[in-house]
C-alpha cells in the first residue's frame, strides 16, 4: 500500500486555487453562483436522511411515517425517555458503556503492540526482516471471514464466547496489521540522529523506543486510537458472533434488538436510540476532524 | 547526521561511530522481544487460523464433534448442488459492480467541485463526509429499514412529486437490493477525501498552459485531471472492491437476518454467517471463506493487469 503522495508524485507545493485567480466576468460569477446552489442541494439531499433520523426522535409516533416535514408539531423528548429504559428495567446507558469498554480496550491494544511491532520494522536490524514486513503487508488485505472460524473455534474452546475477550485481546496481538504500516510509515520520518544520539548517551532500543520514538509518534498513535475506536464501536460482525448475552449486549446488539419488538409505538424508541448510538462518533468527529480526514487523504484509512 | 550514514562497518574512528554503527548492527534479540505480540498474534489469530480453516474446508465439522474428513465434499456442494450460494454470489457481484463505480463516480464529482476553490471547503468536505461517518452503523441501517418501507421517506417524497407509490422498497426483491446498493454509494466520503487529496498534488501549470490553449473546463477535467488521477483511481478501486465484498452489516440489518424477500439481499458474507453460525456448518463456512479469498485475491489481480492500459504514472522523474 504507498501513501497518496507516492502515488502522485509529490512534485509541487499544493496550489491554493485552480482557476479562481482569473479575472471574473458576470459569466464566471453566475457560474460560480450555480456552483455553490449546487453544492448546498446535494448537502441537503445528503443529509436529508440524517436529519429526518433525528426529527423522527422528536416526534410522537402517530406523526413519525407519513409525513415528510422535519418539524414535529409538539416536539416530544418521551421517545428518548421510553428508549433509554427498556421493559426490564435495564437502561441504554449499559450497552453504550460496554461499548466504550470494549472499544477504549481495543484502544489501547492497538496501541501497545503496533507501536512495538513498528519499531521494530522502522529502526532495528534483524534477519528476515524483509519476509516478515512483507507478511506484515499480506495480512493486512486478507478478508477478515477466512480466518473468523477457527479463531471463533478457538475462543469457544477457551471458554470466551460471552466475554469480551475475543473483541479485545487479538488487538494486544497487532491483528490489525494496517496501524503497524501507518506507524512505520510515520516513524521512517522522525530522524535517526535522535536514536543515535540517544544510544550515545547509552540508550538501548527499549529505552529509544520509550524515551525518543513513543512521544514523537503521538500524532500516529492518536490517528490509530481514533480509528480504531470507530471501527470497534461499530463492529457489527464479531460482536453478534462472540456476544448473546443481553447483559453484555453492545450498542450495535442493543440497537438490533428494537427492530425485534415490531410494534408501532417501539419505532419513536427506536429512532431515540439510534441517535444517542450516533453520538459518540459524531463528538469524536467533531474533535478530530483534521485528524481523521489527514488519516483518511494520507493512508488510504477506511473511515 | 551524515557522518554515520557513509560510514564504512570496519572502520569506526570515534567512539562517537562507533557506538552510532552498533546501533545499526543486527538487534535480533530486540527485534524479538519487540515484535513478539506480533508474532504470538500472526500464529495463533492470522496464519494458524487461515491454514486452518483451509484444513477445515476439507472436513464436516459442527463445533461439537472431532471434524469430519470429507474430501472436496463441500467444493462440489457449493459449485454444483447449493443454489443459495449461487445466489450469494449473484447477489454480491451486483452489489459490488454497481455500487463500487457508483461510490467512485459521485466521490470524484464531489471532490473536483470542492477542489475549484470553493469557500468554506473544509465544511462543505466534513458535511459530505458525514454518511460515510455514520455508514457502517446498526442505526443507519435501521433508518434506511424505515426509509425504503412501505410508510416510510421515500415513498413520502415520490408521492410530492406526484407518484403514488405503497411499494415496500426492502420488502421487493426486484428492488431491495438496490436500496443497499444506494446505502453504499450514499457513502463515498472517504474516496472523496482521498479524491482531494491527489487532486492537490496535480501541479497547477498544468491547468495554467490548458487554459491558455483555450481549454474550458469540461476538456481539462478529462485531458489533465482524469489521466493525472488514474492511480488514485485505481486505489480506491481495489480498496473499495475489497470492502464491499466483505459487506454485512447493512445487509444483514435490512434484510432481517434472513437475506430479505427471496434471499435478494443474501450477500456472501451474510450466507457464510448463516453456514457457520446459524447452521453449524463450519466445515461449508471454511471453503466459503477460501473460495471468497480467492475470488477477492482474482478481482484484485485482474485489476492489477487491467490497470497497465489505463493508469499513468506520472512521477517518471
Amino acid at each position: 500500500m504507498t501513501t497518496i503522495t507516492q502515488l502522485v508524485g509529490k512534485s509541487t507545493p499544493p496550489p491554493a486555487t485552480v482557476p479562481a485567480s482569473r479575472p471574473s466576468t458576470a459569466g464566471r460569477r453566475a457560474a460560480r453562483a450555480l456552483l455553490y446552489v449546487v453544492l448546498t442541494v446535494g448537502v441537503v439531499a445528503m443529509l436529508y436522511p440524517l436529519v429526518w433520523l433525528l426529527s423522527a426522535s422528536l416526534k410522537p409516533a402517530d406523526e413519525i411515517f407519513g409525513s415528510v416535514g422535519l418539524l414535529p408539531r409538539s416536539w416530544d423528548l418521551s421517545n428518548y425517555v421510553n428508549g433509554w429504559t427498556s421493559a426490564d428495567g435495564s437502561t441504554f446507558g449499559r450497552p453504550l458503556l460496554n461499548s466504550v469498554v470494549v472499544s477504549l480496550g481495543a484502544v489501547v491494544g492497538n496501541i501497545v503492540s503496533c507501536s512495538l511491532a513498528a519499531f521494530a520494522f522502522a529502526r532495528l536490524e534483524f534477519r528476515f526482516k524483509r519476509t516478515a514486513f512483507a507478511l506484515m503487508m499480506v495480512t493486512i488485505m486478507l478478508p477478515a471471514q477466512v480466518t473468523i472460524i477457527p479463531q471463533y473455534i478457538l475462543f469457544h474452546y477457551l471458554g470466551w464466547v460471552n466475554t469480551y475477550l475475543p473483541l479485545i485481546l487479538p488487538k494486544f496481538f497487532a491483528v490489525d496489521a494496517f496501524f503497524i504500516f501507518l506507524m512505520v510509515q510515520f516513524i521512517r520520518g522522525i530522524p535517526r540522529d535522535l536514536d543515535d544520539a540517544a544510544a550515545l548517551d547509552g540508550c538501548n532500543p527499549g529505552k529509544i523506543y520509550l524515551k525518543v520514538i513513543l512521544p514523537l509518534l503521538t500524532p500516529a498513535l492518536v490517528t490509530t486510537a481514533i480509528f480504531t475506536f470507530l471501527w470497534t464501536y461499530n463492529d457489527f460482525f464479531s460482536q453478534l458472533i462472540y456476544i448473546s448475552e443481553s447483559q453484555l449486549y453492545t450498542v450495535p446488539l442493543a440497537l438490533r434488538q428494537f427492530i425485534d419488538g415490531t410494534g408501532q409505538s417501539e419505532f419513536g424508541p427506536m429512532f431515540a436510540m439510534s441517535v444517542v448510538s450516533l453520538l459518540p462518533t459524531l463528538v469524536l468527529f467533531l474533535i478530530f476532524q483534521r485528524l481523521i480526514v489527514d488519516g483518511i487523504s494520507t493512508s488510504g484509512m477506511k473511515g | 547526521m551524515t557522518m554515520t550514514s557513509g560510514l564504512d562497518r570496519r572502520a569506526p574512528t570515534t567512539v562517537r561511530a562507533a557506538r552510532a554503527t552498533e546501533l545499526r548492527r543486527p538487534q535480533g534479540k530486540w527485534a524479538l522481544l519487540f515484535l513478539s505480540p506480533w508474532i504470538v498474534g500472526l500464529a495463533l489469530l492470522t496464519a494458524g487460523p487461515l491454514l486452518a480453516s483451509l484444513y477445515l474446508s476439507f472436513t464436516n465439522y459442527d463445533l461439537l464433534s472431532t471434524p469430519q474428513w470429507a474430501g472436496v465434499e463441500n467444493y462440489t456442494k457449493m459449485f454444483t448442488a447449493d443454489p443459495l450460494w449461487r445466489q450469494s454470489v449473484l447477489v454480491t457481484g451486483v452489489y459490488v459492480a454497481v455500487a463500487v463505480p457508483l461510490q467512485l463516480t459521485f466521490a470524484l464529482l464531489l471532490a473536483s467541485v470542492l477542489n475549484r476553490g470553493i469557500r468554506g471547503m473544509s465544511v462543505w468536505r466534513a458535511l459530505y463526509y458525514l454518511p460515510s461517518l455514520f455508514g457502517s452503523s446498526v442505526a443507519i441501517a435501521i433508518l434506511w429499514r424505515e426509509i425504503f418501507g412501505a410508510n416510510g421517506l421515500f415513498n413520502n417524497i415520490l408521492g410530492m412529486i406526484g407518484i403514488h407509490s405503497t411499494t415496500s422498497w426492502i420488502g421487493d426483491p426486484d428492488w431491495s437490493l438496490g436500496t443497499l446498493v444506494l446505502l453504499r454509494a450514499w457513502e463515498f466520503g472517504s474516496p472523496m477525501i482521498i479524491f482531494l487529496a491527489g487532486l492537490r498534488q496535480i501541479p497547477a501549470e498544468l491547468y495554467e498552459s490548458a487554459s491558455l490553449d483555450g481549454a474550458g473546463t469540461v476538456r481539462k477535467f478529462f485531458a489533465i485531471t482524469l489521466p493525472m488521477l488514474t492511480p488514485i483511481v485505481f486505489f480506491n478501486l481495489i480498496l473499495q472492491i475489497i470492502s464491499a465484498f466483505q459487506v454485512f452489516g447493512s445487509a444483514f440489518i435490512i434484510g432481517g437476518g434472513q437475506g430479505g424477500p427471496g434471499n435478494s439481499m443474501l450477500v456472501y458474507t451474510l450466507y457464510l454467517y448463516q453456514a457457520a453460525f446459524n447452521n453449524f456448518q463450519m466445515g461449508y463456512a471454511a471453503a466459503m471463506a477460501w473460495v471468497l479469498l480467492v475470488i477477492i485475491g482474482a478481482v484484485t489481480a485482474v485489476n492489477f493487469w487491467l490497470s497497465r492500459y489505463w493508469v499513468h504514472y506520472s512521477d517518471e522523474q
